[in-house]
């Protein structure tokens, strides 16, 4: 026997302490889940109306955009990485990062400059231990993101998206960028997540999923002040919408591998239970066993030493 | 043209949240180029509302009153949706709370846009707030 009882039962006990943890850590995980559901739930309707007055605005205006106009010559992609701040997931941030390492590939096989940006801490700090450069990071809300940020990363991403198009970048300030992409976790099912990356300007206002249906047909609207000043002020507010769509979805998905991962987990210490009561059993019978035949020898060898001395 | 005697089909929504939705007979909000009401029949329109207080006359003739930031109002067929990042219902307000922060923003000593934008917010907060009651 390798190891004795006690410390077999030392090992049971280890286990079990983890397994309480990270049962734990799954229940919380699975009513979060529920939660992050109905924010991303409540969040449509803002979604729904913005992408309706972006298209009716795109139908009956030809004005063009600075944000929707497609650069001839792209030169410089952003990608936007939303991660996780924790681990303990499964294998959730690794998957999103490997899904931005072929979309960086990809951009660099075109002949594009690729600027990081990264929201949540596991992916800052994958860049960080390879010392690539992340341009800005954003950390601490992944769980449940709120508007507030999604707006502040809309904001510098369109702000570095418009750079391109000004006349000259301010000094100190990150060079302009002819597109932006965002690669965040898909939320298809409890079961199902997938990491999407999609481009997010210029804008293509087709793409949304959430498109009016055929039937009600946009009316004719009357803009104020102007078509290009609604806008204006309609495109920015879309961009950063889509971005608060991809980081609900991203804390939904990072929830859902959350549990997976712990559920797997408690469920490996079950096993790992059972295994090591086992062999502590085995271990405690040879034990006994072991005993049992030192008396038994010990008996039969006196009284083999009483026979020969009468 | 939209029958006018069909009440509108409001409907308040933050980005993070539908405010309130309901029938109303009219709606008060704050555009870029002032205030408009709107009621039942009124033509399509698109258009950019600041920070500022929306009022609502509902079907059963209540007011309320909501403060919203920046956004939109969008009118087509009766439906009026006014989107706006923010937006509380006044009763969703505290008052000292609103009160305090008009206080500090006014006195932050800055001017640029963005200190303008936080002084207009507060405001309507307060507003908002003083007008329902």
């Amino acid at each position: 026997m390798a190891l004795s009882v006690r410390e077999y039962r030392a090992r049971i006990k280890s286990t079990e302490s983890m397994k309480k943890i990270t049962r734990a850590m799954e229940l919380i995980a699975a009513s979060r889940i529920i939660k992050a559901q109905q924010r991303a739930q409540a969040a449509a309707p803002y979604a729904r109306e913005l992408t309706r007055a972006v298209s009716a605005v795109a139908t009956f205006s030809n004005v063009d955009h600075a944000l929707t106009v497609e650069p001839e010559n792209p030169t410089r992609a952003a990608i936007l990485i939303v991660t996780s701040d924790r681990g303990l997931a499964g294998a959730y941030s690794s998957s999103v990062l490997k899904e931005a390492e072929r979309l960086i590939e990809k951009l660099k096989e075109e002949g594009k400059e690729v600027d990081v940006y990264v929201s949540g801490r596991k992916g800052e700090a994958y860049f960080k231990f390879r010392q690539r450069p992340v341009v800005q990071s954003w950390t601490g809300f992944s769980d449940q993101p709120t508007y507030d940020v999604a707006s502040d990363i809309g904001a510098t991403l369109i702000s570095a998206f418009l750079n391109e198009t000004g006349e000259e970048p301010e000094e100190g300030t990150a060079p302009g960028v002819d597109e932006v992409h965002v690669v965040y976790t898909r939320f298809r099912s409890m079961l199902s997540q997938e990491p999407q990356a999609v481009r997010l300007l210029p804008l293509e206002v087709v793409e949304s999923e959430e498109r009016p249906s055929e039937e009600d047909l946009l009316p004719l609207y009357e803009f104020e002040p102007s078509p290009s000043e609604v806008l204006d002020s309609l495109l920015p507010r879309y961009v950063q919408s889509r971005i608060f769509f991809a980081l609900l979805q991203a804390a939904a998905s990072e929830l859902a591998a959350r549990q997976k991962a712990m559920k797997s987990a408690t469920d490996n210490a079950d096993e790992l239970i059972k295994k090591y009561k086992r062999i502590a059993n085995q271990a405690r019978q040879a034990g006994i066993t072991q005993e049992i035949s030192e008396i038994v020898g010990g008996v039969n060898a006196l009284a083999d030493a009483q026979a020969g001395s009468e | 043209m939209a029958d006018t005697s069909k009440p509108l089909q409001v409907e308040l929504v933050a980005a993070d949240r539908l405010v309130w939705s309901g029938e109303a007979r009219m709606v008060i909000a704050r555009t870029t180029e002032g205030d408009v009401g709107i009621l039942p029949g009124h033509a399509p329109m698109l258009s950019v509302i600041i920070e500022g207080v929306v009022d609502v006359q509902t079907a059963e003739g209540e007011t309320w009153v909501a403060a919203v930031d920046a956004g939109f109002l969008s009118v087509a067929d009766n439906r009026v949706s006014i989107l706006s990042e923010r937006a509380e219902m006044s009763h969703e307000i505290d008052l000292e709370k609103a009160r305090q922060e008009l206080e500090r923003a006014k006195s932050s000593g800055e001017n640029d846009d963005a200190a303008e934008e936080a002084v207009r917010r507060a405001e309507a907060r307060v507003r908002a707030v003083e007008r329902a009651s």
